[in-house]
């Protein structure tokens, strides 16, 4: 899958405490509302900008902190077609892909806010197309891609009938 | 020679078919799976749609209330409301307000050396104290592992943490781990196992050994292990389950990917500064800090010895006056015991609020929200930007001791004056 968006920029460490705040805690059963707020406390005019396909664009550690699956959910639901960074937190990287939410972890130092860029999922490839640089990376481990590709981990049980390792 | 097995590869390795290394991907069994009411009704939501309804387990699969708790607002007392009709529908089990923190409650009642344990909260690594392999995962994962009794999981590598040693008079855990966290950073040990080990550990209490396995977290771990012995013999002891104890620990021929050894007795009081855990300092370099609030509580340092620790230095003394004192006992047991022995008393004397047993204020959600501007010291584990509820206040991070001599002097204090 080739996906296409402009990008927006964010730092190191945007914690899920950052992309869905504590204090929307009550939200966390309407979905749609609480994407409102999606990354809110990093940039509080994200969710009225953001467009279908645009990518988020960060440093290093993104999505520390709290396992809340609903930060990889509302950037998903706010338009998000893939989130790239330099590196994620452990958790979120899990969530995100369980969810159906493409992630890339490539060095994004030479990547800027509304530059254009083309992701190759399938071969790990990011090409941005604002400065005519390619940077490869390394593709999803298997089973992630897998899990990915079947729209998440819910329609890969699913599918399988099974949780199986493929 | 084959290579021996670390404690992350060896508890993995008893939970699946094939002879796991670090960085294979393997399917496990899961001994415990939970969640609380901030992911549980999701991971409900997600078991509704993969068509079950049942577990596979509902003897070893539990809900806490601990978040919201009990309810601030009407839609999360109706999120509790579909909680405890999934857990009538299923037969889990349930805890419910006021019933104390998923971890406190997981350590003390459920958890046994040699366990898998997954649950839906980034702080699940708290039961590695007991030499449980204990990791925190997202709703949808924590769903297919309640749903279906297993998960998959790549074998972490693992750092060994070699802490030896004694602490001098009021450092503790907590800043040996905030010390930890200040050297290798917030995501130093991304994806990895922390496995704890020395003459240091060997003494200290299970009480001190689930700060440190609570916070590997906040180093970016999958984990933090340690191997059980007659402490976690003990501790199972006075929580009535002595029969749950075994004899984990790693082989001697084990690989570790990096080594770090820590001399405890150079350590002195730690401080973590807003906003990354990481951003750490002793306490002398923090300078002064006027605190609006100050926290004791949480699954980091919410126990009865942690309050022990805080009221031995309160007692007799007063609160400052601008400097609101919130205490929250991590359970219900911690509850009764901080009664008996009077704690409770010596921070109702001093001016202190004490709240039921819960994850409190750590979370935002109520029951202690800063105002624009205000500062808290938090025996908690995280001080992100918007961590208490409003991104416009500051968090910083201490030992109980070091947040009782804060409380009494209004700011930013070095307990070993008191």
């Amino acid at each position: 899958m080739v996906l296409r968006g402009k990008v927006w920029k964010f730092g190191d460490s945007i914690s899920t405490d950052l992309i869905t705040p504590g204090r929307y805690y009550h939200l966390r059963s309407n979905l749609p509302e609480l994407a409102k707020h999606a990354m809110e406390d990093a940039d509080p005019t994200f969710s009225s900008k953001v467009k279908k396909g645009d990518f988020i664009v960060a440093g290093k550690d993104f999505g520390l902190g709290s396992s809340r699956e609903h930060a990889p959910i509302v950037i998903k639901l706010s338009g998000v077609g893939a989130v790239i960074a330099h590196s994620f937190a452990r958790i979120f990287y899990r969530n995100a892909i369980n969810v159906g939410l493409p992630v890339v972890s490539c060095n994004t130092d030479q990547i800027d806010e509304g530059d254009t860029l083309e992701v190759d999922l399938e071969r790990g490839i990011l090409y941005n197309i604002t400065k005519d640089v390619k940077i490869k990376y390394q593709p999803l481990p298997s089973l992630m891609k897998t899990i990915l590709e079947a729209g998440g981990l819910v329609p890969y049980v699913k599918k399988h009938g099974d949780l199986k390792l493929v | 020679m084959i290579r021996g097995k670390n404690l992350a590869e060896k508890i993995l390795n008893e939970h699946t078919i094939k002879d796991v290394k670090a960085n294979d991907f393997v399917i496990c069994e899961v001994d415990i799976c939970f969640a609380h009411d901030g992911t549980g009704p999701l991971a409900i939501d997600q078991i509704k749609k993969l068509g079950k309804e049942s577990v596979a387990k509902p003897d070893k699969t539990i809900l806490f209330m601990d978040h919201a708790s009990p309810s601030p607002r009407r839609e999360l007392s109706n999120t509790h409301l579909l909680m405890r009709s999934f857990v009538n529908q299923t037969g889990i089990i349930l805890h419910d307000v006021g019933c104390g923190v998923c971890h406190q409650i997981v350590s003390e009642s459920y958890a046994k050396p040699g366990d898998i344990v997954v649950g839906a909260d980034s702080h699940t690594c708290t039961a590695g104290a007991l030499g449980a392999f204990a990791t925190g995962m997202g709703s949808t994962d924590i769903a297919v592992a309640m749903a279906l009794g297993k998960t998959w999981f790549r074998v972490p590598e693992t750092f060994k943490i070699q802490v030896d040693g004694i602490f001098n008079k009021m450092v503790y855990a907590k800043d040996l781990m905030l010390f930890i966290i200040g050297e290798i950073g917030a995501n130093g040990a991304t994806y990895k196992s922390l496995e704890f080990s020395g003459s240091n550990i060997n003494v200290m209490e299970i009480s001190e050994r689930m700060t440190l396995a609570n916070m590997a977290v906040e180093a970016g771990a999958k984990c933090g292990l340690f191997s059980s012995d007659s402490k976690t013999k003990m501790y199972l002891q006075k929580h009535g389950r002595e029969e749950d104890f075994r004899d984990v620990y790693p082989d001697e021929n084990a690989k570790y990917e990096r080594n770090i050894d820590i001399d405890v007795s150079k350590l002195s009081p730690m401080v973590s500064c807003p906003d990354t855990v990481d951003n750490v300092k002793t306490v002398d370099e923090v300078g002064d800090i006027k605190v609006d609030q100050v926290y004791i509580g949480t699954c980091t340092n919410g126990r009865i010895e942690d309050l022990r620790i805080a009221a031995k230095i309160i007692k007799g003394e007063k609160k400052h006056k601008n400097t609101r004192l919130i205490i929250v006992p991590a359970s219900p047991k911690t509850y009764m015991e901080a009664i008996k022995e009077g704690i409770i008393e010596t921070f109702i004397e001093a001016g202190g609020v004490i709240m039921p047993p819960s994850c409190g204020p750590c979370v935002g959600v109520h029951q202690g929200i800063l105002g624009n501007g205000e500062i808290c010291l938090s025996t908690q584990n995280r001080n992100f930007k918007g961590r208490m509820g409003n991104p416009e206040g500051y968090i910083y991070l201490s030992s109980p001791a070091t947040a009782a001599a804060s409380a009494i002097m209004g700011k930013i204090t070095d307990p070993r004056g008191m």
